[in-house]
């Protein structure tokens, strides 16, 4: 079974979007735990590697990605863990692009159907054999 | 026609049409944002007499709070703006005041809303980003700078800090010559929403309810034209909340604010006329006016029938709206403007006191310039061009509208009894109930657009290939080294011992029962940061710790 963390960084207080994600990767057979808003990057990475995750979802919509998530990437790195990082919300196609750069498998706009989030999550794992 | 012959003639109606519908089946979503059937066809049948209706500017108030509405004065139209750097903001704000705005409505960066200060490391890539970065009164006089207080009205939303800042915008006034009599505007103030929907809260309910109390006292003393609280449904609808839901959990805070008031002495004949509220608009239009109308009929039926209040003015549900965030899509962003233009519509329709409509780059970024204009110019064009102002509550008497507004004050009723029953709406918060129903209402309105029983224009249907990224505002990445750079200086610049001991006796003051804006005045006076008072306050009073329910 595929675990996910789903992880709401920064200040943001916005988790209507996190919440329904968290739902429909439970109801789509995944186990999910939700961390709440308000987490600094230490505290999402301490969770991810306690609770032994295969996945990050962190939602975002601040604007303060470029600051937080690039954090996240490099403490997992740090701490040698190979879990799969995706990101949701409002991050503009530039970013996207350069957070893919740094090891981000995906990033989710405003609009994307749950299929398609369930589907990449589902198909990372199928086709990277981790 | 008597009642009995409407009754035959729809029934015969109703026959002839289901076997017309045979042939020529019924489709499409027809049902309420809160799942219910919505009939054919209203007729007097589904109608109260007109007593519930009433007339505007009298209880219980469906039709609007002014007898002439706004054939007397046009609804305030307010962007809520801010955002970088307190001189970009500024200027901002120089710019919808040319534009024909007429008061402005101050977005806060989510550190000065926390209570942090910009070089704070929960701040990291916070600073300037939703809304302005607020360190000290050094900044809040470069906010308004040359903007007349007297002249403007101001809504700031601000929540758990909200003190702070209102204690800034006095000290602004002064300096300026405006007495604090004298200033006009809103604060939001309304923290219970903070831990059902929007997360920015620092202290526990309990010391939280008391800052408010002690704003309330404090104005109904010193600042008889200031709005004390903005009691908001907005983000309980945001968060995915139907509009019965939206009705019903934004009432209950307002009762528990109310309840917590009395307990404290407060009067709320007096107080309660400085209460105001703040409503979501969305797209479903009939359906909202009929929801502002509800509100403004349960509101007034709650202050007359459980709190007692006699004067009239403490009766009346007064409200700003905000189009929805929630529905703009980031798909064709240019079908956000016909959105934008319906739900600015319903809450006209619905007798809103004020405006924000928002803009169409919204699902992408914070908005250009170019695009709140239209926005602006979208009231505009509903205030001089629709003819809808012409006359009080021009949907007042539509069978469906008075149904739906029936029916929404039934239903939040019953919410509210619920809420009531389990101890009321603090209990009901830290049980997580609220947030469960929210949760629930938000999901399953995900799952009716993947099932397309729910369409989105241009996201799940009528599709394009998109071409090139559009222009969207970016805040520059150097904001955040500005700011910290500017509270360094500011640091340097101030007399310490005056802030220590302001400090000291503001936290002298919140251990005791005293009121705490007082020494909050003195500390923003001595230039103290929004961290530094709200760090005083966190050792006085602890920090809320939510559990996250999904």
């Amino acid at each position: 079974m595929i675990k996910v963390l789903v992880a709401k960084p920064g200040l943001d207080g916005h988790d209507r979007g996190a919440k329904v994600i968290a739902r429909a990767l439970r109801d789509a057979g995944m186990e999910v735990i939700y961390t709440g808003i308000r987490q600094t990057p230490e505290q999402i990475v301490q969770t991810a590697i306690d609770e032994d995750v295969d996945v990050v979802g962190i939602s975002i919509l601040s604007g303060a990605h470029m600051k937080l998530i690039p954090r996240i990437l490099e403490l997992l790195k740090q701490n040698n863990s190979n879990v799969a990082v995706f990101v949701g919300g409002i991050i503009p196609e530039e970013d996207a692009a350069e957070l893919k750069k740094l090891g981000v498998i995906e990033v989710y706009g405003p609009g994307t159907p749950l299929s398609t989030i369930v589907e990449g999550i589902k198909g990372y794992f199928e086709h990277a054999n981790v | 026609m008597e009642i009995p012959e409407i009754k035959r003639d729809y029934e015969n109606w109703e026959e002839e049409t289901k076997a017309l519908i045979k042939k020529y089946p019924e489709e499409g979503n027809l049902k309420t944002t809160w799942s219910e059937e919505v009939k054919r066809l209203y007729t007097p049948l589904d109608t109260r007499d007109y007593q519930d209706i009433g007339f505007p500017g009298k209880y219980p108030f469906t039709r609007g709070v002014q007898n002439t509405m706004y054939r007397g004065k046009l609804w305030t139209m307010r962007q809520y703006a801010g955002f970088g750097t307190a001189e970009e903001s500024n200027k901002r704000y120089k710019y919808l005041l040319e534009q024909g705005q007429n008061g402005l409505s101050i977005a806060f960066d989510l550190p000065t809303q926390i209570g942090y200060d910009s070089d704070d490391p929960h701040s990291l890539g916070e600073v300037g980003k939703v809304g302005v970065a607020v360190d000290s009164l050094y900044d809040m006089e470069t906010l308004f700078d040359g903007i007349p207080l007297d002249k403007v009205s101001t809504s700031m939303t601000i929540n758990a800090t909200a003190s702070i800042l209102l204690a800034m915008y006095i000290a602004v006034g002064e300096r300026q010559g405006v007495k604090r009599e004298k200033l006009r505007g809103t604060i939001q103030n309304d923290i219970l929403k903070e831990y059902i929907a929007r997360g920015t809260y620092i202290y526990p309910p309990k010391p939280s309810m008391r800052i408010i109390t002690n704003i309330f006292e404090f104005c109904s003393k010193e600042m008889p034209l200031w709005n004390t609280i903005s009691v908001s449904g907005y983000h309980i609808r945001e968060a995915g909340a139907n509009a019965v839901q939206e009705v019903a959990f934004t009432i209950a805070d307002g009762i528990e604010y109310v309840k917590t008031a009395i307990e404290a002495g407060l009067d709320p004949n007096v107080f309660g006329k400085r209460l105001s509220f703040f409503f979501a608009a969305h797209n479903d239009l009939l359906e909202e006016v009929a929801k502002f109308r509800a509100a403004r009929r349960i509101w007034a039926k709650i202050m007359k029938e459980r709190f007692k209040v006699t004067d009239p003015e403490a009766l009346k549900l007064r409200f700003h709206t905000q189009t929805s965030g929630s529905t703009l899509t980031a798909q064709q962003p240019e079908n956000n403007i016909v959105r934008v233009a319906i739900q600015a519509l319903a809450a006209v329709l619905g007798g809103t006191q004020s405006l924000h409509t928002n803009s169409m780059d919204e699902a992408l970024a914070l908005p250009t310039e170019d695009s709140v204009r239209i926005a602006l110019r979208t009231q505009q064009v509903i205030a001089y061009e629709s003819g809808v102002t012409k006359t009080v509550d021009p949907l007042g008497g539509s069978y469906y509208v008075e149904f739906l507004t029936d029916e929404i004050e039934r239903k939040s009723f019953d919410y509210i009894k619920h809420i009531d029953e389990l101890g009321g709406m603090i209990n009901a918060i830290e049980s997580g109930y609220i947030q469960q129903e929210i949760s629930n209402s938000a999901y399953e309105y995900q799952k009716a657009i993947e099932s397309k029983t729910q369409i989105i224009v241009g996201v799940n249907d009528f599709k394009i290939e998109e071409k090139n990224p559009r222009k969207t505002m970016k805040i520059d990445d150097t904001v955040e080294e500005k700011q910290i750079e500017n509270l360094k200086r500011m640091k340097k610049n101030r007399d310490m011992s005056a802030v220590k001991s302001s400090l000291e006796n503001l936290e002298r003051v919140a251990r005791s029962d005293g009121n705490i804006m007082y020494p909050i005045i003195d500390a923003v006076k001595a230039y103290a940061t929004v961290g530094e008072i709200s760090n005083t306050l966190r050792k006085v009073f602890g920090e809320y710790k939510e559990s996250s329910i999904i």
